[in-house]
């Protein structure tokens, strides 16, 4: 066991890991009083209120922006255009996201921001404002992008043995085209920034930001600033999902520029609308694959292209494509593999991170091809996942050795005995024959998650540790809280390092200038990275302590150990308060706070050849969904719904536990309910976001929580290479979802003769599962090659090989937008 | 104090509403200013903006209200607070998350959502503790365990009602442990002074004057009132529950120079029946109607819980559903079936107006400028066999791309009347007409509804939008009538679920 992951010998009832307790914000969130950034703004004297611009055209040159009339609307202070700029008009750090753009990209993009002394005024204002423009000709679809071979970033390729040899050595080769969508984050509150000036010129932003340090990092290069001369910081956010990674850091540019320029409060929050169509979402792939298979149903090659939907922009749309590609395995041993990978470049919101940050994207893949498929191959669906996974020794298409491949199948086993598997299909087949319109089945999927930023350097992390003088301790580090847990986390992690009561810690909000240079809450890795970070400053504080109650104690450092409080000689049974150590601490000129550090080991990632060890470890779970469909209308019930999950040795379980049914829900949203649409038509209104509102963009309700929803976490898990055992957990349950989706099609499948193969559009909409189990009852040939559907033998689609001539892949340009920053600041 | 609505009369009109038990004033406050912004100006920020159309609930606050039930007590109805004018709360009472609890006294509403992990980002959450406020001080909820036969699934051992919360969407917890919470709650204390409040004094309406500039909102005291200001002033916006004008002015920016409150106005609030016809009156909200009816028109019990959400029902009338003129309504299907009529009133008299003649365009109707929706009639007895199919994305709170009501009656297997009504197949709600053409005087027979289903799918012209394809629409037309004859004839129990 190591260090890291090893808790106190002292027992689990000793100490604060592992227990379920609730949110360490609870009381606050019931009664009304946890504040969000805008929040604030009631507090805040003299406030102005910035509004965007937004021009609604898909493409266009602005020929003419005319401010002039905003300043006619009484109460209107200030426009904000890209003259204001002093440092650089970049909202991002590859140079491809102007501030204040002067070619629109996207439908709504905003070229300039109004600040007014009400939201009423500042939107009048906005209206006021004249943009003429000179439209050109906009691709929508990522059809249209991949047809007029529009890319952007890099093209990098997964690759491992020889996918022509497994195809052609294959009893049955399949190829397909699916195309599936994006989803929008849909965090309760939306993109929020509050600025102002301090005193001498100090710029203080608080910022709905999953990354306080870059968004730090643009405030200061708009500003043409240093990154000390700004602070940001984070109370907490009302969800970010990924969609507060990036986008946040214009929005808190444009409220610290307007702050600079005014010297007064500037408060920039998006209404939903705005936020919808201004800030970027999932991406949205297409892919086209070939994929053999043995005659006992085992993977010999697969092949294929994803092309995601990057949107205007770059973004982390590289990094999200990276990880797609890295996770088309999924649980499956693939020998022979090659999977391209490329971005369009379409006139749409920027895409962005979203949890599972495109290893959702490459897991949906091969779970659609094996659900399509296993018809074909005469077997049932789940057997033909089982036949595939993973064993030990085996490694993944880019290399990784798979550590713990029998926790696939534990995972597996274990959903199948919780669920009561057998018992429950014979009595769907029995409901099924007896009920001509109505059709349930279960769907059961895996989940195999790589944990760890992909690259390497950001899988660091500080935390800022203080214990004063009465005992009390006051923790700083630098992830977020965005209902995930993760401070509820690190006071349990302090709390047990230190060896003190729960009420002793205190967690100070997330700020630049407490902690420096983090990463961003993101990959599921904030308690894994900061919890390093709380432990090992909580770690050099113990350490200083023990040697304080030792000399009191009358023994060595290393015989002192503190449980619950108080100070213990091992053998001993009194001891001393740990108030009193850390009084006798001070007068003895001890120091009694530390910094934390924490840097996660073994990690190595070559992201030229795309090959290497880029996960500390995997995460795994396995689900099992009952599903009832309705025959006449396509609409559905998800009846009952069980999870095997596995957290490690869970930190927090009622934590965990959110996280995984959370993650679910919000997964089998992506998959069945949320349905992103564009107007592809060529009117005026082509690009337009035409499901721009909670009225048109359904997220899961009441009505998608299943009856009976059991979720385990699988025992006896404990890793090796985390803090205090745990794993991560914030967006491996995502992908759990999968068996919504693939119980969807097996029960449309039921409305068809036996061995039915269903192409089913995602997301599974009523509609979509009506077309399908309209098409399966229809007793449909297979193999007639239509669009979407798969075609049997090698004369199917070939997926496209990556272009030559795309830009190099890194290392350096992940780096670029680090190492490239100070030159781009003027000072 | 009570205040005419007399024009002559200064703009101060000591305006108020209490929140959380503090007294604020409402004077001058502008008719577009919602109550979920005044609040929060107040320094109550727990009320948050999540979607500012009624659509996610964290905006939720309780009101107290007379009881929906329409016995003479008091009731914390929860709305949208995003939705309505702070200028129409004048004289309310108001109780938001903080008025509920402190973090050191906690509800048993905010202790359950606490301890099960009801909260994770906390935005959603004082949304959420307002809505199961309110149903954890329903009157009656253990002993009316299975309000309107809903699904069994969707109610506690508790009586707690999960509908109360289809109008709150959280993105975090995926809601299992948030029902869990609600399931778990017990009775209100005896010295809860909350639900102590429910015996008081029944909140009255009050007449209302707040004015800003050149923008009134106004509340007449009575339906003479009501009349006499919308004939001096035909450009007057008429607003009840606001649930569909707080959308034009939060998200397309529109504002009302001049805003007529009709949704205390005591004769639009009537629930007559008599042996021709029941009579609903247009401010009526949903929930009100949902109780007070119970069931007594059964085709309305199918559309009710399909309608929007709790919080949208709450606030919601019927005058309102239909004063929109909108295609996509859900009662104008259930009450063309149902052979509704209109009473149109202005200064100049009523006049009744048949729901089939209503509408004549795309939100355009009969309805003259300085007439109102004062009632809904439905004329007596009620067709035996009745239908509502509603067809949409998600199954709460949901927008229908198609919705089709079934009004029937058989004698001896022979159709003897039937009445179709469709909503979202064209440009206005509909009667289809070749269908029931069609059907008359035939067995209710599958070949008869198969033929039928031909007719009924090439009815209206539906379009292609985001919320479903043309041909879809068409399709759920057709299979709507076969679903119609499953449900009437099957002896399978759960095929009747509405879906």
């Amino acid at each position: 066991m190591s260090h890291l992951s090893q808790r106190p010998e002292s027992g689990p009832d000793s100490y604060e890991v592992g227990k379920a307790i609730p949110h360490e914000a609870a009381a606050l969130h019931v009664t009304g009083r946890a504040l969000y950034t805008d929040d604030l703004v009631a507090r805040t004297k003299d406030c102005l209120h910035a509004y965007p611009v937004q021009v609604f055209v898909a493409k266009a040159k602005v020929t003419k922006l005319d401010t002039a009339p905003a300043y006619q609307v009484p109460g209107v202070v200030r426009v904000l255009t890209a003259e204001d700029v002093p440092g650089v008009n970049d909202a991002g750090v590859k140079h491809d996201e102007p501030l204040f753009p002067s070619e629109i990209r996207f439908f709504g993009h905003a070229v300039c921001y109004v600040l007014a002394e009400s939201l009423e005024a500042a939107r009048l204002g906005a209206a006021a404002v004249v943009v003429e423009v000179e439209p050109e000709p906009a691709l929508i679809e990522v059809t249209d992008a991949i047809a007029a071979r529009e890319f952007q970033g890099a093209q990098p390729t997964v690759e491992r043995g020889d996918v022509e040899a497994g195809l052609n050595e294959a009893a049955h080769v399949f190829s397909g085209v699916f195309e599936f969508a994006g989803q929008e984050h849909f965090y309760l509150e939306t993109h929020c920034a509050l600025a102002h000036v301090d005193e001498a010129g100090q710029i203080f932003v608080q910022s709905s930001t999953q990354h306080p340090s870059e968004t730090q990092e643009i405030v200061a290069h708009v500003l043409g600033k240093h990154s000390h001369e700004i602070t940001v910081q984070c109370l907490r956010m009302g969800g970010g999902f990924g969609g507060k990674e990036m986008q946040p850091h214009g929005f808190a540019a444009v409220a610290a520029l307007g702050a600079v320029i005014t010297g007064r409060p500037v408060r920039l929050r998006l209404n939903r609308t705005q936020d919808l169509t201004m800030s970027g979402k999932r991406h949205g792939f297409h892919a086209e694959w070939r994929v053999g298979f043995d005659d006992a149903g085992l993977i010999t090659g697969l092949e294929a292209t994803l092309t995601a939907d990057g949107g205007w922009s770059l973004d982390l749309s590289e990094p999200v494509l990276a990880r797609a590609l890295c996770h088309i395995d999924n649980a499956y041993w693939i020998p022979n593999i090659r999977v391209n990978g490329r971005i369009a470049k379409t006139n749409k919101t920027s895409n962005t991170a979203f949890r599972g940050f495109g290893g959702p994207q490459g897991m949906i893949v091969i779970e659609d091809i094996l659900g399509r498929c296993a018809p074909l191959l005469g077997l049932e669906a789940d057997e033909l996942r089982r036949r595939n996974f993973y064993s030990e020794g085996q490694s993944t298409p880019y290399g990784q050795p798979v550590r713990h491949p029998d926790r696939i199948r534990a995972v597996w086993e274990g959903v199948h005995d919780a669920a009561e598997l057998d018992r429950r299909r014979a009595e769907i087949a029995e409901f099924n024959a007896a009920h001509p319109h109505r059709k349930r089945a279960i769907g059961v999927t895996p989940v195999k998650f790589g944990i760890s930023f992909n690259l390497t350097a950001f899988n660091q992390a500080g935390a800022l540790v203080h214990v004063y003088k009465d005992g009390s301790v006051l923790i700083n580090h630098g992830g977020t809280e965005m209902g995930q847990g993760l401070h509820t986390k690190m006071i349990q992690v302090a709390a047990t390092t230190l060896g003190v009561p729960l009420e002793k810690v205190r967690l100070a909000p997330t700020r630049t200038d407490k902690v420096p240079n983090t990463s961003a809450t993101a990959a599921s890795s904030g308690a894994d990275l900061n919890g390093g970070a709380v432990k090992n400053a909580c770690e050099q504080i113990r350490i200083r302590l023990e040697q304080v109650a030792g000399a009191a104690l009358g023994v060595s450092a290393a015989d002192v150990r503190f449980v619950d409080g108080t100070a213990y000689a091992l053998g001993r049974e009194a001891g001393i308060a740990w108030e009193e150590v850390v009084k006798t601490a001070y007068f003895q000129r001890v120091q009694l706070f530390a910094a934390g550090y924490y840097r996660t080991e073994g990690l190595h990632w070559d992201s030229t050849t795309m090959t290497g060890s880029p996960f500390k470890y995997f995460a795994y779970g396995c689900a099992a969904t009952e599903v009832e469909v309705d025959g006449f209308t396509g609409a559905y019930t998800t009846r009952r719904v069980d999870i095997v999950h596995d957290v490690g040795d869970s930190l927090s379980p009622l934590i965990d536990i959110g996280q995984i049914e959370g993650g679910f829900v919000q997964g089998a949203g992506w998959l069945t309910l949320e349905d992103l649409r564009w107007d592809s038509g060529d009117g005026p209104n082509r690009g337009r976001l035409s499901t721009q509102a909670a009225s048109t963009y359904k997220l899961p309700s009441f009505s998608e929580l299943p009856p009976e929803f059991n979720v385990i976490l699988l025992e006896r898990a404990h890793e090796e290479g985390a803090v205090y055992g745990s794993k991560a957990v914030g967006e491996p349950p995502l992908m759990l979802a999968f068996s919504v989706r693939e119980a969807l099609r097996e029960a449309a499948a039921a409305f068809g003769p036996p061995g039915t193969s269903v192409d089913l559009g995602s997301p599974a909409t009523p509609e979509a599962v009506w077309w399908a189990l309209t098409e399966a009852a229809r007793g449909h040939e297979q193999g007639q090659g239509e669009h979407g559907h798969v075609t049997d033998g090698l004369n199917g689609s070939h997926p496209e090989p990556s272009d030559p001539d795309a830009p190099e892949r890194h290392p350096e340009s992940e780096f670029r937008q680090y190492t490239g920053l100070s030159s781009l600041t003027r000072t | 104090m009570t205040i005419t609505a007399d024009s002559s009369r200064a703009d101060t009109t000591g305006a108020d509403a209490t929140v959380n038990g503090r007294a604020a004033a409402l004077d001058g406050v502008p008719p577009y200013v919602t109550a979920l912004d005044w609040i929060r100006g107040l320094g109550f920020t727990g009320a948050k903006e999540g979607c500012a159309e009624g659509e996610c609930g964290a905006c939720a606050i309780l009101v107290a209200r007379p009881s929906t039930t329409g016995d003479q007590t008091t009731e914390w109805v929860s709305i949208n607070a995003c939705l309505i004018p702070a200028a129409s709360l004048d004289g309310q009472e108001v109780i938001t998350a903080e008025g509920l609890g402190t973090p050191d006294e906690l509800h048993p509403v905010q202790r359950e959502m606490a301890v099960r992990g009801g909260s994770q980002c906390g935005y959603c959450t004082p949304g959420f503790v307002c809505s199961m406020a309110a149903e954890f001080y329903r009157a009656g909820r253990v002993a009316d365990a299975h309000p309107g036969g809903h699904d069994e699934a969707e109610h506690g051992a508790n009586g707690f009602d999960l509908h109360s919360m289809s109008g709150n969407l959280c993105r975090c917890t995926g809601y299992r442990p948030i029902r869990d919470a609600a399931y778990a709650l017990g009775e209100p204390a005896a010295d809860d002074p909350l639900a102590r409040r429910r015996a008081g004094t029944v909140p009255a309406a009050r007449a209302t004057r707040v004015a800003n500039g050149d923008a009134e909102y106004v509340r007449p005291a009575d339906l003479a009132g009501a009349l006499e200001l919308l004939h001096e002033r035909p450009d007057a916006l008429l607003v009840a529950g606001s649930t569909d004008w707080g959308v034009e002015v939060n998200i397309r920016g529109r504002r009302a120079p001049y805003a007529i409150g009709i949704d205390r106005v005591p004769e639009l609030r009537d629930l007559t029946v008599d042996d021709d016809a029941y009579v609903l009156g247009a401010a009526l909200t949903l929930t009100e109607l949902e109780r007070r009816l119970d069931g007594a028109i059964p085709l309305l019990g199918k559309l009710f819980p399909q309608f929007a959400s709790r919080l949208i029902r709450n606030g919601a009338t019927i005058g309102g559903n239909l004063g929109t003129g909108s295609p996509i309504g859900d009662c104008p299907p259930a009450l063309l079936a149902l052979d509704a009529d209109l009473v149109l009133a202005s200064v100049d008299g009523e006049r009744t107006v048949a729901l089939a003649d209503y509408f004549t365009g795309y939100r355009q109707t009969v309805r003259k400028p300085d007439e109102l929706i004062k009632a809904v009639r439905i004329p007596r007895p009620l067709a035996s066999v009745t239908g509502f199919h509603k067809i949409a994305k998600r199954r709460f709170d949901d927008i229908s791309s198609v919705a089709i009501g079934y009004a029937m009656t058989l004698s001896g297997g022979t159709i003897e009347t039937i009445r179709i009504g469709l909503g979202g197949v064209a440009a206005t709600p509909l009667r289809a007409t070749a269908t029931e053409d069609a059907l008359t005087g035939a067995a209710w027979t599958e070949e008869t509804v198969n033929r039928a289903a031909d007719v009924l799918g090439a009815e209206g012209t539906p379009l292609d939008d985001h919320r479903a394809s043309a041909a879809y629409r068409a399709a759920m037309l057709r299979q709507s009538i076969l679903k119609f004859f499953d449900e009437t004839t099957s002896t399978d129990q759960g095929a009747g679920a509405e879906r």
